[in-house]
């Protein structure tokens, strides 16, 4: 079924979409469904007595649905709890409030015990190929991992495994008694994305999978994660800084920003008609290989920093350096709601999304009325 | 060179018995017709006691090959052990979350806070003194700066990605901390304990010396240094002195040297430069 859009009741979602689509995209379509999910971290001040002195507010109520088979990907500003989020779908962080629903089954308060049947289902791949595998140890044995912790395979059938996912990866199968130090970034990652499959699990999180890597070498990790897409029938979270990788490997996109999904829809739609201003002014920073494009396009320079996750801004967080904000943007917090009521796949949270052609203006917007004039940051 | 001297010392400590023989004295025999002079005083080094005797008349040779056994014996299996129990703590405290680590950490607190010396002397004084209770009082006071060590190290590693990966991939407490923490280890604690084994030496010497270590008449190079300074004989019987005293610095200075090369040897950086 379509994303849940934030702070309706899945009841009323489900009609809507059985309205909209036919009855078979349903809910069995639904491979993860975060519902309001939160991860504060606690800061702790104090020399004898620590007490909580804030939090800070990495994932702040994210409701999404990633369906089997696609390709979710995930996109914002580093900082904005990208990789929270994955954490929190994988249950590595526990979860300070909300509901992670995985294959049907609630995993959102399951001990790491209860965890461990799901864990071969949902595997992640990690940003750094350096940092997420063991220097001490030998890559044939990182990726026989899987199968030791749980126990699927011993000995010379553990071993025949692991060469089938080297050579699935395009790895040379005799080199599984070399140290991850004898291998370049790009075939560490593929060391990395070996390890991830040796389960065949359902979902993979991968966490910038190739910011990393080198622009060529990127390329083949995408293709191979694409590939053994089509051949394994995975579905993935794909989470990334770079919009063209984004745009190149996903079906859907949902966009980030401290802490909040601010727009999601099929990637023709958010690419092409981006509404919440956000998205627009992101996808105008990012670099167009098409001069034609390039030529027409308009940068919309956003003023001011990303505020502190710590403190974040009230209402709609964009809205101190939104555009187009108004009164209404500093007060009430807009809900995840289609733009489009023929379009229920889009959603976006904005007061005021942006129409079709709509062009971010580069004057300044009429101050909202509350605000003296000249301290508007646009 | 330190390398050749430690085996030096460990075959001289492994064979003592047949050099004994060899050399025709027994550790605590008394060689009461020509160990000392007319007028009571020790002989020194010659042909009869090749470095000559102690106020008993025991030859120093065979005293100081016994006393390298005691002080191996000692000195290593003190610093494995505290190094074994450092490990285990320092990597819980490390490991498993904030409250073990707050206790763990405040016990090695106590511990390093403890003195050292009262404390061994009291405890001698109550349990009476053996060679397995020095061993224990010995590691009982090291293992803690090894557990910091370890508890510090593993602070850093648990929050490596690998260890994440583990997470993810399923793996418990226990696995993470055997598969990917320890090897992570190794470097750093080997070259610890051949550190920590010359400190053991110098502590079971401190012991012996002050009469809560060896028993005597079994020989080490504590006690024959007590018995050196007993009465001022070291004034005229310098042998019985400098011996042991060179037995114990040059002890301590080969393994602190093999502790440097151990370090610059498992030292990943070093290895690094080394391959490049």
């Amino acid at each position: 079924m379509t994303a849940l859009p934030h702070g309706t009741s899945p009841a009323a979602a489900a009609t809507a979409a059985a309205a909209a689509a036919p009855a078979s995209t349903d809910d069995d379509d639904a491979l993860l469904t975060l519902d309001d999910v939160v991860k504060h971290f606690p800061i702790r001040r104090g020399v004898v007595i620590k007490s909580e002195v804030g939090q800070v507010r990495a994932v702040d109520g994210v409701s999404l649905t990633v369906r089997r088979g696609e390709t979710l990907g995930l996109v914002g500003e580093t900082g904005c709890g990208k990789s929270t989020l994955a954490r929190c779908m994988t249950r590595l962080y526990p979860l300070t409030s909300g509901r992670i629903t995985f294959d049907g089954r609630d995993i959102s308060r399951l001990s790491p015990r209860a965890m461990r049947p799901y864990r071969r289902q949902m595997q992640m791949i990690f940003q750094d190929p350096y940092g997420s595998l063991n220097p001490h140890r030998r890559i044939g044995s990182i990726i026989g991992d899987p199968f030791a912790i749980h126990g699927v395979a011993d000995g010379p059938e553990r071993k025949r495994k692991v060469q089938e996912l080297m050579e699935l990866v395009g790895l040379n199968p005799e080199h599984f008694n070399r140290f991850p130090s004898d291998f370049s970034g790009g075939q560490r990652q593929r060391i990395g994305v070996a390890r991830a499959l040796a389960l065949r699990p359902k979902l993979i999180v991968c966490d910038e999978p190739v910011s990393a890597l080198d622009v060529s070498i990127q390329a083949q990790i995408i293709n191979l994660l694409q590939t053994l897409q089509s051949e394994l029938g995975l579905t993935y979270v794909f989470i990334a800084h770079d919009l063209s990788v984004v745009e190149h490997v996903s079906d859907r996109v949902a966009v980030m920003y401290l802490g909040k999904i601010v727009e999601i829809a099929e990637r023709a739609a958010l690419y092409g008609t981006p509404r919440h201003p956000y998205t627009a002014a992101l996808l105008s920073a990012a670099s167009v290989a098409d001069p034609d494009r390039a030529a027409v396009r308009q940068r919309i320079v956003l003023h001011g920093d990303v505020p502190s996750p710590i403190d974040p801004p009230s209402g709609c967080r964009f809205h101190p350096r939104c555009p187009k904000a108004q009164e209404i943007c500093s007060r009430v917090q807009p809900d995840l709601v289609p733009v489009l009521a023929d379009l229920p796949t889009h959603v976006t949270a904005c007061h005021f999304p942006m129409a079709d052609g709509e062009k971010l203006g580069t004057a300044p917007v009429e101050p909202a009325d509350d605000r003296p004039p000249g301290t508007g940051v646009w | 060179m330190c390398g050749v001297f430690i085996l030096f010392l460990v075959l001289v400590a492994v064979f003592a018995d047949p050099l004994s023989h060899l050399i025709g004295w027994g550790p605590t025999q008394q060689d009461r017709a020509t160990g000392t002079t007319a007028d009571g005083l020790p002989v020194g080094p010659g042909r009869i006691h090749l470095l000559g005797a102690d106020q008993l008349g025991r030859d120093v040779l065979v005293r100081l090959i016994y006393g390298a056994r005691v002080s191996l014996v000692v000195g290593v299996s003190a610093a494995v052990a505290a190094v074994l129990i450092g490990v285990i703590i320092g990597l819980c405290a490390g490991f498993l979350g904030p409250a073990v680590d707050s206790v763990l950490a405040r016990l090695m607190d106590v511990v390093l806070a403890f003195p050292f010396l009262l404390f061994a002397i009291a405890l001698v004084t109550v349990v009476g003194p053996s060679e397995p209770l020095e061993i224990a009082v010995i590691a009982f006071f090291s293992w803690a700066a090894v557990g910091r060590i370890v508890r510090g190290q593993t602070l850093a590693i648990r929050e490596r990605e690998y260890v994440e990966a583990a997470r993810s991939l399923g793996a418990g407490n226990l696995r993470i901390m055997v598969v990917d923490v320890l090897p992570n280890l190794i470097a750093p604690v080997l070259v610890y304990v051949t550190l920590l084994i010359p400190i053991s030496i110098v502590f079971e010497a401190t012991l012996s010396f002050l009469g809560v270590g060896i028993i005597p008449p079994t020989p080490s190079w504590g006690n024959m240094l007590d018995d050196a300074q007993q009465g001022g004989l070291y004034q005229v019987a310098w042998w019985f002195l400098t011996f042991p005293a060179a037995a114990l610095v040059l002890t301590t200075l080969a393994f602190n040297l093999l502790g440097d090369s151990v370090r610059d040897a498992l030292d990943p950086r070093t290895e690094r430069l080394f391959a490049k």
